[in-house]
């Protein structure tokens, strides 16, 4: 396959970056997204070009480093996958693809393709965890009894990678998904009961001063999460958060 | 007597543990907080370990190359972790795990550690829970456990197919508490490059910050490397593609020996390599295994047809296929342990029976389980058992509801149906036994460095099995380490901040910037993959299931070559002071070719087979592994400059618990 | 509580809350109107009231004019919020590939809608308050004396086919602007309830015949006349 692709290149934070062409003649539909950027990248050395800098790890969809926005979608045009499991027979021959950085004011650019996330460890850092210590002698595992759909459904929501694509593809760059899913979490379990009322207030001023913009309900982020995280965490999150603020204001 | 001290206390196995808990040194919590500890790596091991230090009270900072703690690879593991909690009541006990798990790594690991990781594992799982990991439970709300390879016990616990990411969730989850009260300082997107010593201690490491590229001093009273295994010496595994040897290599070039280096599991179910492109090997399940089967075709001239692509597996007749694992194995058939099942497919396809374009892949066909499930369901639902379709429509439904995210991932990536046409699967490498030698306490041989996770050797012998990796990994952070830590830092409580101005930190730092100086002023021919993707095929060619001295003698000759070309004629763009992935890269890579090496000269030495190590000249006449009662030892190198200085120290492992026996699976 | 409304949550509460009353409103104004299709009398007698009880006009109105005047700021402010949120805008975004064109069109359809309401003022509000408080005439009487003068007024008011134009672009923006707000309000307070499929298709159901019944007046008297 032959690929027309455009690149954000921005050399650092600071840099002002442009978009910027390239050519691909020999794509194999079999390779991955990823794979293809590594062909391009080996081009761009062999010319002594510097190389696309783009964030990737397990290439398996499950560490959440990739984040590109592709053709105007977060991941890409697949549903439910990451950017490493894409793979490139999803194009046509002759296609021209774009690719860009996530944009959000509270991801800021650290180069090329590579965005800055830590607003999301911020604010799992806000409240995002269960305050008990390793001792070894909590109570037996089985004490704690969980009806299996409070289980399953804890589970969904803790499935979040925390790529940030909900940001990306966001009108609003809200995070609202990403909060929601762990405040669900924890909501759904009686373990996480205990601390209920902070970790919502916290964890919401969170990330309301990281920039973040606020949820309209249009629904882009559950479509392009990659692990069909559901709107309905949303929903819960702002549930406790009024509940919160009734037990506590 | 061997200068290796396992440093394991004496007494009956049973009460070793908490015996020694009960006499080592403690440090008090106002001292705590006069003690620095660094941990590098932030998965299971080092999150884990990160999380119960700052607990306790010592002012930990953690260094991660990833940009958050969260994405560390012990994400990635699927199937689950062991625990003997006997929840099932099928006679699961601490022995008896402690017994799987010796066994099961071909007696080549350290009983006393073994023990005491199966007596924390039911401490994991109380602590998990706690902690909010949402655990699969059954109708009742009890915890749900399914089985796993090569015991007879159900005791794996599991998160759907994403254990691994949500234990390791729970251990970021733990660490963001200590973040937010501020006993951990974070160091993320930072690489460690050296580890500074001082009067023989680990003091500190010096570290590069990958975005800005400044080369940083940190100094503590103690270092934990929690940094993961190196299989990515072969270029091609399972393992994240940023997974490397280097911060355990900087920490054996200054003393700490490595242990085992060739002792490495290679997991019989991956998806097979496509071409030269390839940048990452995907596992699938290990419980694939319970209903798929495994086969080749019997005829050469069917394999080429199929290879040409001129021929459909399912056009094979039934009387033409090879199930060469249920032909080998009877008794265990398709359900042998990993680097069984693992040889035994390379050996059909070296014999030219492979099935796809590069003859490296064999059949895994789930046309016998549709059928049986098939007619199962429609007995169970009272329709036509003879009703070919229908057995196949529900047959499928019930493949989908076991295996369903399997199966589309397969689909994603080969773009073949799985259901309609055998999946095509080829071992690649997955974990490494071997690692930095540690003692009982977990203390690598330099006082204050410590080893953890799989970055150590200590738990799983030649070969692992599945669902202990997460055992071992959060056994060590949240439930050894913390304690035996302490016994080295109560000498500590005076000691005062460390400092970074001395002439040590000045020569390490030193070290690391004429290193990159070189690297980033090489101005070479090839890029850094060149060199990485060489050495992976002489790793894979001659270090790989199978071993022979000639070869191994061969791999040696050629990566001291391969490094010489390496330092000579790579090429790095870009600057030092900036983000530069090759740069990263090309650190990683110059180690790789050093670990390669020794890697070799560890299998050429160990003249024995033993799990995952298999040598073509120690096999039985049905060419299964021979182990030799000689080699019951672990092999720790000393570093002496170039790899093959290396000196060898042996610890003898001593089996007093168990009775060592042959593994056999016919 | 006062943290509560400033967080976005809490601001997105608010802005659902003022759509529920919003929502209920539009079901009276269209009721009332609705009995114009079908009796001079009855309109003019609804219309008499509403205009002239103080309960109506001095506690009902002024907190109507308040939810539609909160809602519209708070809708602008947030969207203003949100916009900066992003502060380098992507080349291509292929936003209909995820999300509907009238949820992210949110602003327009208000804005349109906003419009019409000015439109709305000038054409009844501004003349009632003239006649009723400035001039004093609390008769709601024809100048000839002949009956009640609200009919009338309606019906003149359609006789403008630009105006009846304004009036049925208007309406459908409003129609798409329930399409999203409708279920979406629900999603603010919590409710999952708005993701149900009955709970859709009300939203549907109420989104197209609220607005169409407004559309469907203006048609009639401007045809009818």
């Amino acid at each position: 396959m032959k690929l027309t692709l455009k690149i954000w290149r921005q050399n650092d934070a600071k840099a002002k970056g442009k978009m910027m062409e390239y050519h691909l003649n020999d794509v194999s539909p079999d390779m991955s997204f990823l794979e293809m950027l590594d062909v391009l990248n080996q081009d761009l050395i062999d010319k002594d070009e510097e190389p696309i800098a783009f964030d990737h790890d397990c290439r398996e969809g499950i560490c959440g480093m990739c984040s590109m926005f592709i053709n105007g979608r977060a991941h890409g045009p697949d549903r439910e996958i990451t950017v490493c499991q894409l793979h490139m027979r999803s194009f046509k021959d002759g296609d021209t693809i774009t690719i860009e950085p996530w944009r959000a004011k509270a991801f800021p650019i650290i180069k090329d393709l590579i965005v800055d996330r830590s607003a999301f460890d911020r604010i799992q850092q806000a409240g995002g965890f269960i305050s008990v210590n390793t001792s070894g002698n909590t109570q037996d595992a089985n004490n704690i009894l969980i009806a299996k759909d409070a289980a399953d459904t804890a589970m969904d929501a803790a499935t979040c990678i925390g790529c940030g694509a909900c940001v990306a593809s966001c009108k609003n760059s809200s995070a609202m998904l990403f909060v929601g899913a762990k405040v669900s979490q924890y909501a759904l379990l009686p373990q996480g009961q205990v601390e209920a009322v902070d970790r919502v207030k916290n964890m919401v001023a969170q990330m309301d001063l990281e920039g973040f913009g606020n949820c309209t309900n249009t629904g882009a982020c559950e479509v392009e999460c990659p692990k069909g995280i559901s709107l309905e965490n949303i929903a819960r999150m702002n549930r406790e958060l009024v509940k919160a603020n009734m037990i506590k204001f | 007597m061997s200068v290796l001290d396992s440093k394991v206390p004496k007494g009956p196995i049973n009460d070793k543990w908490t015996t020694y808990k009960d006499k080592i040194n403690l440090v008090n919590p106002a001292n705590k907080r006069l003690i620095d500890v660094i941990v590098v790596g932030t998965g299971l091991a080092g999150g884990s370990a990160a999380a119960t230090l700052a607990e306790l009270g010592y002012n930990v900072k953690t260094f991660c190359f990833q940009d958050s703690p969260r994405r560390a690879h012990s994400i990635a593991a699927q199937g689950g972790i062991n625990a003997a909690k006997n929840y099932q009541g099928d006679g699961d006990s601490t022995y008896r795990l402690f017994y799987d798990t010796v066994k099961g790594g071909d007696y080549r690991s350290r009983e006393a550690n073994v023990h005491r990781l199966a007596e924390v594992s039911v401490n994991i799982i109380d602590q998990c829970v706690a902690q909010g990991v949402p655990f699969a439970r059954d109708y009742g709300g009890l915890l749900d456990n399914r089985s796993f390879g090569g015991v007879l016990v159900s005791r794996t616990f599991y998160a759907k197919g994403q254990t691994g990411q949500q234990l390791l969730l729970g251990a970021y989850s733990a660490m963001n508490r200590q973040i937010g009260r501020g006993k951990i300082k974070p160091y993320n997107r930072h690489e460690m490059l050296d580890v500074v010593i001082v009067d023989g201690k680990a003091r500190g490491i010096i570290a590069r910050n990958l975005v800005t590229g400044e080369i940083e001093r940190h100094s503590a009273h103690a270092v934990v490397l929690g940094t993961g295994g190196y299989g990515n010496a072969f270029y091609l595994s399972t393992y994240a593609m940023g997974s490397n040897v280097t911060a355990a290599w900087k920490a054996h070039k200054r003393g700490a020996f490595f242990a085992n280096p060739c002792f490495t599991q290679i997991h019989p179910t991956c998806i097979p390599v496509s071409g030269d492109h390839q940048s990452k090997l995907t596992l699938m399940s290990e419980s694939l295994r319970n209903d798929g089967r495994i086969w080749v075709p019997a005829k050469l001239e069917d394999a080429k047809a199929i290879q040409e692509g001129k021929l459909k597996p399912t056009k094979i007749a039934e009387e033409d296929r090879d199930y060469f694992l249920e032909r080998r194995y009877p008794a265990f058939g398709n359900l042998v342990p990993r680097d069984v099942a693992s040889r035994a497919a390379k050996e059909r396809c070296d014999a030219g029976f492979g099935v796809n374009a590069t003859g490296e892949a064999v059949y895994l066909d789930f046309a016998a389980a549709i059928q049986r499930y098939g007619k199962e369901q429609a007995h169970v639902k009272g329709l036509d058992e003879n009703d070919a379709a229908l057995v196949t429509k529900l047959g499928k439904e019930m493949i989908k509801s076991k295996y369903g995210n399997l199966f589309q991932m397969y689909e994603k990536i080969i773009d073949e149906n799985p259901y309609e046409t055998p999946m095509m699967i080829f071992p690649a490498v997955h974990y490494t036994m071997g690692g930095i030698w540690v003692d009982y306490n977990l203390m690598t041989t330099v006082p204050g460095l410590y080893a953890i996770g799989e970055a150590n050797f200590s738990d799983h012998g030649a070969n692992r099995l599945g669902a202990s990796a997460l055992m071992q990994g959060l056994a060590d952070g949240y439930f050894v380490l913390p304690y035996t830590i302490g016994d080295y830092l109560a000498d500590d409580i005076r000691t005062g901040p460390i400092s970074i101005d001395t002439p040590e930190f000045d020569e390490a730092e030193n070290n690391v910037r004429e290193r990159l100086d070189k690297l980033i002023n090489n101005k070479g021919k090839y890029s850094v993959d060149h060199f990485h993707k060489r050495l992976g095929k002489i790793m894979w060619n001659k270090c790989g299931m199978s071993r022979n001295a000639k070869d191994l003698k061969e791999a040696i000759n050629e990566i001291a070559a391969l490094r010489k070309e390496f330092w000579e004629d790579v090429k790095i763009p870009g600057r030092a002071d900036e983000y530069n992935e090759e740069l990263a890269k090309a650190g990683r890579v110059a180690d790789f070719l050093e670990l390669g090496e020794l890697f070799a000269k560890d299998a050429l030495e160990r003249e024995e087979s033993c799990g995952g190590h298999f040598r073509e000249e120690h096999q039985t006449e049905e060419g299964e592994a021979k182990r030799r009662k000689e080699f019951q030892y672990v092999a720790a190198w000393e570093y002496k400059g170039e790899p093959s200085d290396a000196v060898l120290h042996k610890e003898d492992l001593k089996y007093e618990d168990i009775e060592v026996k042959e593994r056999s699976y016919k | 509580m006062s943290g509560f409304f400033k967080s976005s949550i809490g601001r997105k509460y608010a802005m659902a809350l003022s759509a529920f009353f919003l929502i209920i409103f539009l079901i009276i104004h269209l009721s009332v109107n609705m009995t114009s299709l079908f009796s001079k009398d009855v309109f003019n007698e609804f219309s008499h009231f509403m205009g002239t009880n103080p309960l109506v006009q001095f506690a009902m109105q002024p907190i109507l004019i308040f939810g539609v005047v909160f809602h519209f700021i708070m809708g602008f402010v947030l969207e203003m919020k949100n916009r900066s949120a992003r502060n380098v805008k992507y080349v291509k975004n292929t936003g209909s590939a995820n999300s509907s064109w009238m949820s992210r069109n949110m602003l327009l359809s208000g804005a349109v809608v906003l419009a019409f309401l000015v439109l709305h003022f000038i054409d009844f509000w501004i003349p009632e308050m003239n006649v009723k408080y400035i001039q004093g005439d609390m008769s709601g009487l024809l100048s000839d004396g002949d009956g009640y003068r609200y009919y009338e007024e309606l019906v003149h008011k359609f006789e403008n086919p630009l105006r009846v134009g304004a009036y049925v672009l208007a309406f459908v923006l409003l129609a798409l602007h329930l399409l999203h707000g409708f279920t979406s309000a629900f999603q603010s307070i919590g409710a999952t309830m708005g993701r149900k499929k009955t709970m859709q298709n009300i939203g549907k159901a109420y989104s197209i015949l609220i607005p169409l019944g407004f559309i469907v007046i203006a048609l009639f008297h401007h045809f009818n006349h």
